[in-house]
């Protein structure tokens, strides 16, 4: 996959609330000094003063496939768009797709997995997630959308910093991280984050899931290796010793697995498969490294709801602990049945 | 797919490879069409390329941009493209400006009706334009898949999600919904008028007897249908998106219905254009990895009119009376070639 990867277009989706600055991110990477060019998909015109790129106005309309799966949706504008786009190949680098503020990134992932045409020419790089420190605590109370976008993030820019006071910010970041914990988050005020940690970060790459700890900024909120999951179905937090608060989203939670016994790849496929053709819906993200009984490859997935993508990615290295780990994130996903299931596939 | 080589040429199959003209465009090419006698080899962007039969080239600038939805009628090319514009090109080289749109929005489909009026869509909303008269415009619920004039009549078909919109331009009022779930893409009527079909994003047509509605739903094919041709008479309906030429029965009132297509000409490769000879039952099929062949639709048996091992071919037409063929692949190598 690999060989092809690299010759494909990234593709980098740019979601996030309403005013939480998706516009100050889009104009700061296209403004920068970096030489490249990008193709721009907006659902505005004009509030984008680059005059370098190629900026198409979309208008987001997501319909199902007629696959019988209801969670199964893509967006038709960008199928069209695509194709459009692949026809002045050479003129861009890579591509932007920002979505609306009340826009789900679902559809949009989705486009890059089931649509042929749209995946031989083009990779799904990042869904990055912007999100307004001063504000973001109300919108995952009263924002379903909001939500769903800080849950499906690789990358979080946490923006507004300078509006809110330190522990105004622990909070917010807290909340993030009880529904998300594996996206890389970075404070920024105006979001002045290095393009780097934005864009290229082979998020949806299979050979490069690697990303699959939590993800903690700074020194003083340690490693967390207690299960986070105990949740108890209401919102809540508790102060640990050392100062982190620890927020449990009602509805929207990870859930990780792990096991240093070898899987059955006969137990475990049939099972991840129907998992997600039963729970899919709930299932908003899931990645996976494993290792199945008797195979000398790592085996890597990735999946959006319905969807899933693995492959054998490379052999263990000598020393290298085989140990499997999954993650899913999701909303009120059921975590005994699923940590059952997942134990009933290790080889005893 | 790589292992294979084509049969050689004396053994299994016929081959007319040394009678191709090679013609190389030196730009990327989506679609060609006759103009007179010249073949007008369309480009990913800018420029249209027409060469004559001594295989001359000569480029016309026609978009600033890139160029997404062409039409022909053999007299001119009707093109839409990215920077809002509607052109007209003619046999001669001229170019006209059509139509742009007010708010520079990417012209997605264009359809040209056998009386010289024209159609476009730019998002939702599609657009006629009939000799002398006004525009007229109807805004449909969806992006606008796919534009085509019924032979008979100023009516246009309009491909869209969840469905096909006909519509009377000329009468207030007149537009009919068909439905049918899902996106669709490109659409056509068959040449006696008495079915529509469209091009879906799934891996399927889908089809209207426009007598009464019913549905015709032609699946099983393994990748998006791209191209259609209707053969000589409208018979069949010959279609790429598989690894043979797949063709849907038409000659009889029903249609498809309750009928197997015919599959001919089987590669490892997939059918990427097909292309009805004009009056014979005779079709050219271009495939992904860049062969070209021409086959007998009475018996399936093939001629080899280029060899694999290149990107996939793009563009492939008949002139009107069926004499010569044109034909390029993606990266605009092409060929033109005389029966």
């Amino acid at each position: 996959m690999s060989e092809a990867t690299s010759q494909k277009i990234p593709v980098t989706v740019l979601t996030g609330y309403l005013g939480a600055g998706k516009t100050t991110l889009l104009n700061r990477i296209l403004s920068e000094n970096h030489g490249k060019k990008y193709a721009v998909i907006v659902n505005e015109f004009g509030e984008i003063g680059i005059d370098n790129d190629l900026i198409i106005g979309a208008d987001e309309e997501v319909f199902e496939m007629n696959n019988g799966c209801i969670c199964c949706t893509v967006r038709g504008d960008l199928v069209r768009i695509m194709d459009g786009l692949m026809k002045r190949k050479g003129k861009f680098d890579a591509i932007i797709v920002e979505t609306t503020g009340l826009a789900d990134p679902a559809p949009v992932a989705q486009t890059f997995f089931v649509d042929e045409d749209v995946q031989k020419n083009a990779r799904l790089d990042a869904v990055v997630t912007v999100a307004d420190a001063k504000w973001l605590s109300d919108r995952l109370k009263d924002a379903p959308e909001a939500k769903n976008q800080i849950a499906f993030a690789d990358v979080i820019v946490l923006n507004k910093t300078d509006l809110v006071t330190k522990p105004e910010l622990a909070e917010v970041e807290a909340r993030i991280r009880g529904i998300n914990p594996y996206a890389k988050l970075h404070r920024t005020e105006r979001c002045s984050v290095a393009l780097a940690d934005v864009l290229d970060r082979g998020a949806f790459d299979l050979d490069r899931i690697l990303d699959i700890e939590p993800d903690f900024l700074e020194a003083d909120d340690h490693d967390h290796d207690h299960d986070h999951h105990h949740h108890h179905g209401h919102d809540h937090h508790h102060d640990h010793s050392h100062g982190l608060k620890h927020y449990h989203d009602e509805d929207m939670q990870s859930l990780s697995l792990k096991t240093d016994k070898p899987l059955d790849p006969n137990m475990f496929m049939p099972w991840l498969q129907n998992l997600v053709q039963v729970e899919g819906g709930k299932i908003l993200r899931s990645k996976g490294i494993l290792a199945f009984h008797d195979d000398d490859d790592r085996y890597v997935f990735q999946g959006v709801h319905m969807m899933l993508e693995g492959n054998h990615q490379r052999k263990w290295k000598e020393g290298e602990p085989r140990e499997s780990r999954l993650i899913f994130i999701g909303r009120e996903l059921p975590e005994e049945a699923i940590r059952k299931g997942f134990e009933s596939c290790i080889v005893s | 797919m790589k292992e294979f080589t084509p049969p050689p040429d004396s053994a299994s199959i016929v081959s007319v490879t040394d009678r191709v003209k090679p013609v190389a465009l030196g730009m990327a090419v989506t679609s060609v069409h006759f103009l007179g006698p010249r073949a007008a080899f369309v480009g990913g962007e800018e420029n249209v390329a027409f060469v004559d039969s001594q295989g001359e080239i000569t480029t016309v600038a026609v978009h600033s941009g890139g160029i997404l939805s062409t039409a022909s009628d053999g007299k001119r090319i009707v093109m839409g493209g990215d920077d809002g514009k509607v052109v007209s090109l003619d046999a001669k080289g001229e170019v006209t400006l059509l139509a742009t749109d007010p708010k520079r929005r990417w012209i997605d489909a264009v359809a040209l009706h056998v009386d010289g009026a024209f159609a476009w869509s730019a998002g939702k909303t599609a657009t006629v334009k009939s000799g002398k008269n006004e525009e007229k415009s109807l805004d449909v619920p969806s992006t606008v898949g796919g534009l085509a004039f019924a032979p008979k009549g100023l009516r246009l078909a309009i491909a869209h999600y969840n469905g096909a919109t006909l519509w009377f331009p000329n009468m207030e009022g007149s537009a009919e919904f068909l439905p049918w779930a899902g996106s669709h893409h490109a659409v056509t009527f068959s040449p006696d008028n008495k079915f529509l079909v469209t091009a879906m994003h799934e891996p399927a047509l889908h089809g209207w007897r426009l007598a009464d509605n019913r549905h015709m739903r032609m699946t099983g094919y393994p990748g998006r249908v791209r191209s259609m041709s209707w053969s000589a008479g409208g018979k069949g309906l010959a279609t790429s998106g598989a690894d043979t030429v797949i063709i849907w029965p038409f000659a009889s009132k029903d249609g498809p219905m309750g009928k197997e297509p015919a599959m001919l000409a089987p590669l490892q490769a997939r059918v990427s254009v097909v292309a009805c000879h004009p009056r014979n039952d005779i079709l050219a099929a271009g495939y992904s990895d860049g062969t070209v062949l021409m086959v007998r639709l009475e018996d399936g048996a093939e001629i080899l009119v280029r060899r694999n091992g290149t990107p996939p071919v793009a563009a492939l037409a008949w002139n009107a009376k069926g004499t010569l063929l044109a034909f390029a692949d993606e990266n605009g190598d092409g060929g033109l070639l005389e029966l």
